[in-house]
């Protein structure tokens, strides 16, 4: 049977297509080929999954081969089991690096969703040169971190400090704070750089967020009598859970896995005091040659890092449900 | 045997006349070696094209890579490869290194620092032939630095320097205290260091994680009380001792009395920096500082205006109970397995440790850098050198390799590259009590040796 269809508005005007029959001639294998869906999607998945394939699996597969090894630099290991977790565990600097892991990751999230949600909802407000200050304000997040972190290093410098020399000839010191040759004031300098660095992509994602809530509910909490702090916690809030949620999940995997900060600004010390798991796993297995002990220690962040997403994810799930 | 019939075009039977050429070449080449090339003032054919990539460390004297890469132009001419040379901070060659061995790619000479050959001996080139050569070219090696890259009888990478470290001070604020001479004893040096504190010119120390001027003084220290990390097998921890606790209950006092406290976050260079600028009366170091104010000596003044060089003198770690032993950092340059080119690789190292090349690199060290041979005990530099730095002449014959008592090991190297000798003050400068501080050093040592 033959069917012509009419483009275009008018049948006369339209240009006058005719469909092949079903049966009369069998379309090329090329052809088919190329109409098929299945490889066309597979077709379009492939360079993805090559990447993936490339670029996280494998590097993941050999990471948890590495650590059931005692591969160490230049040396083909043996299968070993779960040796190395044991030793990491037994270790004294190990156990030190994952207790401020912990320590670093919730104060330094914590500081950048509080001083974030503050700025992104300062910068959603209208003011003059707004642009301007929303522009500045992504400056810590696009200056590389390495640049930046050593810009600090020079501020909290032991002999150096502009920040003690500013302390000193205001009055409100005597004698140098130990910004980095004490291991709790390290601690918190690497807090505060990290703050500093990660707040804007708080406050810009969470900004994002600010806007596609409708001023009019704001404006109905208003006439309904509800003050600044109401309005925030009853429409706001409530509206913005989903995107905090994912926010602070991508903080969270960032900064646990946080390794050039530490490494420029303390490389660990003093005596291991502001270790990170990255950067002990860096020094044992980087450093020290023991790939096999470096990636066991690396891989303790994985399964506390799902736990984390799993969680959130989960919340997100009810949130959406709800 | 058949002799091939040339045929019209000059070419016997399946040689054509290039081909030959080429191989009389290499066998020119094979039987001459280095030598050959450069009577020859003609680049070998086989290296022709070829490009050899040279890692070091930034070195603390700017004008010895400033030569080095004037000497990469020569080598390229007398080899016919393209000689690169790439530096990078010292702090940062561990992770190149195990980069490079691990993907197999990289630089084909790399320099080793300490004893870091044994780490990665699987991965070098043996070149006991070249070990050999330098030895019997310029005289007896120094005992560390036949150490730091040599495992038996095979020589895992070949010599070239040794940075002596001795203390730079600032001789009028030493005389302003009463100490007109440098102190002969370790506590003699606290006393002297708690005087100069009080003024606010304390002695500048790193307990930090950094390669050089930390186990520079650590290592030394817990010799010089007579401790030790291993007993003379190599097998045995004995660093839980009553010398070693005495060594760390020394330097909490030291510590407290004479030194800047900023030490604990400070890396090779910050020392420098806080002498220079006035802010410490003394500290453990290369000549770097000397070659600085003197080079610097229109910019680096005293309080008096007056050019900081004239007030510097040097001084060699003092004695403890148990006699001193300075820990003076070898160098050496290894061949990469991974390389394609080692024979080329193992020329130029000939080329670049001859007399004549290491010759015009040593002097523009002026000191800092020493030859890893006696030979060079005996170089005219000595004779117009400035009197603050001819105690640099013999410091590297009076070291000891880390890892003492024991014989040359990675494993040392592993204790030296987790920094646990630092870190045993370190944690007791911070609070610990020397014996727990002792005890978990000793206690790591055993998971490494064990």
């Amino acid at each position: 049977m033959k069917k012509s269809i009419a483009g275009g508005s008018g049948g006369a005007a339209g240009i006058a297509t005719t469909l092949p029959r079903a049966g009369a001639s069998s379309p090329g294998r090329m052809t088919r080929w190329l109409e098929s869906e299945r490889l066309l999607a597979t077709l379009l998945l492939a360079p993805a999954l090559l990447l993936l394939g490339l670029f996280i699996a494998y590097p993941f597969v050999m990471g948890v081969w590495l650590s059931l090894s005692n591969t160490s630099v230049g040396n083909i290991g043996e299968f070993v089991w779960f040796r190395n977790f044991v030793k990491a565990w037994n270790d004294s600097i190990f156990r030190t690096a994952f207790g401020n892991t912990f320590f670093y990751t919730f104060w330094a999230t914590i500081f950048k969703l509080a001083l974030g949600m503050w700025l992104a909802l300062l910068l959603n407000r209208s003011f003059r040169g707004k642009r301007v200050v929303r522009a500045a304000m992504l400056l810590p997040f696009i200056v590389p971190t390495v640049l930046s972190t050593f810009a600090w290093r020079w501020m909290f410098d032991p002999t150096f400090s502009v920040l003690n020399w500013l302390l000193y000839q205001t009055g409100f010191i005597t004698t140098k704070l130990p910004f980095l040759s004490d291991g709790t004031y390290g601690m918190w300098c690497a807090i505060v750089v990290n703050t500093w660095r990660g707040m804007p992509f708080f406050a810009i994602t969470l900004l994002a967020g600010l806007q596609t809530i409708s001023p009019d509910l704001q404006e109905a909490a208003s006439l309904d009598g509800a003050n600044g702090w109401h309005r925030f916690w009853h429409v706001t809030w409530p509206l913005l859970k989903p995107v905090t949620v994912v926010v602070v999940v991508f903080s969270i995997i960032q900064t646990f896995s946080d390794f050039q900060l530490i490494y420029v600004l303390t490389g660990g010390g003093p005596a291991n005091a502001t270790h990170l798991l990255a950067t002990y796993a860096y020094q044992i297995g980087i450093a020290t040659g023991l790939l096999g002990e470096g990636a066991a220690i690396s891989l303790f962040m994985l399964p506390v890092l799902f736990i984390v997403v799993w969680l959130q994810l989960r919340y997100l799930r009810r949130l959406e449900g709800a | 045997m058949k002799t091939p019939e040339p045929d019209g075009h000059g070419v016997v039977s399946g040689v054509t006349r290039r081909r030959f050429i080429a191989g009389s070449a290499a066998v020119g080449i094979a039987a001459t070696g280095i030598e050959g090339i450069l009577a020859a003032r003609r680049a070998p054919a086989f290296a022709q094209g070829t490009r050899l990539n040279i890692l070091r460390w930034v070195d603390f004297i700017p004008a010895c890579d400033v030569e080095l890469k004037r000497q990469a132009v020569d080598a390229s001419k007398a080899l016919g490869a393209e000689v690169v040379f790439e530096f990078i901070n010292a702090n940062d060659l561990q992770a190149r290194i195990t980069a490079a061995i691990q993907s197999a790619s990289g630089p084909d000479v790399i320099m080793m620092l300490h004893n870091w050959a044994h780490l990665y001996q699987n991965s070098l080139v043996d070149v006991t032939d070249l070990g050999e050569w330098q030895g019997k070219d310029q005289g007896a090696y120094y005992s560390q630095a036949e150490a730091a890259a040599k495992d038996g009888k095979r020589w895992l990478a070949l010599p070239h320097g040794i940075v002596g470290l001795q203390f730079a001070y600032r001789k009028s604020w030493f005389d302003e205290v009463g100490q007109t001479s440098w102190p002969k004893t370790l506590d003699e040096l606290r006393q002297v260091g708690m005087k100069l504190k009080k003024k606010g010119k304390p002695i500048g120390q790193t307990l930090g994680h950094t390669f050089g001027d930390a186990p520079a003084w650590s290592y030394p220290l817990v010799w010089g009380f007579g401790g030790a990390e291993v007993d003379k097998t190599g097998k045995k921890v004995v660093l839980n001792s009553k010398e070693t606790i005495e060594s760390v209950k020394f330097m909490q006092a030291y510590w407290k009395d004479a030194c800047d406290e900023g030490g604990f976050a400070w890396d090779d260079t910050s020392n420098n920096r806080a002498f220079l600028s006035g802010e410490i009366a003394a500290t453990l170091n290369g000549a770097s500082i000397y070659i600085a104010a003197k080079r610097g000596q229109d910019k680096i003044k005293d309080d008096k205006g007056e050019a900081m060089v004239k007030d510097i003198l040097h001084g060699p770690i003092p004695n403890g109970p148990a006699g001193t032993w300075g820990y003076h950092v070898a160098f050496a340059h290894a061949v990469m397995k991974y390389g394609k080119n080692p024979k080329l690789a193992k020329d130029f190292l000939k080329w670049l440790h001859g007399k004549e090349q290491f010759g015009k690199w040593f002097q523009v060290a002026e000191g800092f850098s020493v030859g890893s041979t006696k030979y060079w005990e005996q170089h005219p530099l000595w004779n117009t050198i400035d009197e603050p730095m001819k105690g640099y002449r013999q410091a590297a014959a009076a070291s000891r390799m880390i890892g003492y008592a024991g014989p040359p090991s990675a494993r040392a190297t592993e204790v030296y590259s987790k920094y646990i000798l630092t870190d045993m003050y370190a944690k007791a400068c911070q609070g610990t009590k020397a014996e727990d501080a002792v005890t978990w050093a000793a206690g790591e040592l055993g998971k490494t040796y064990g």
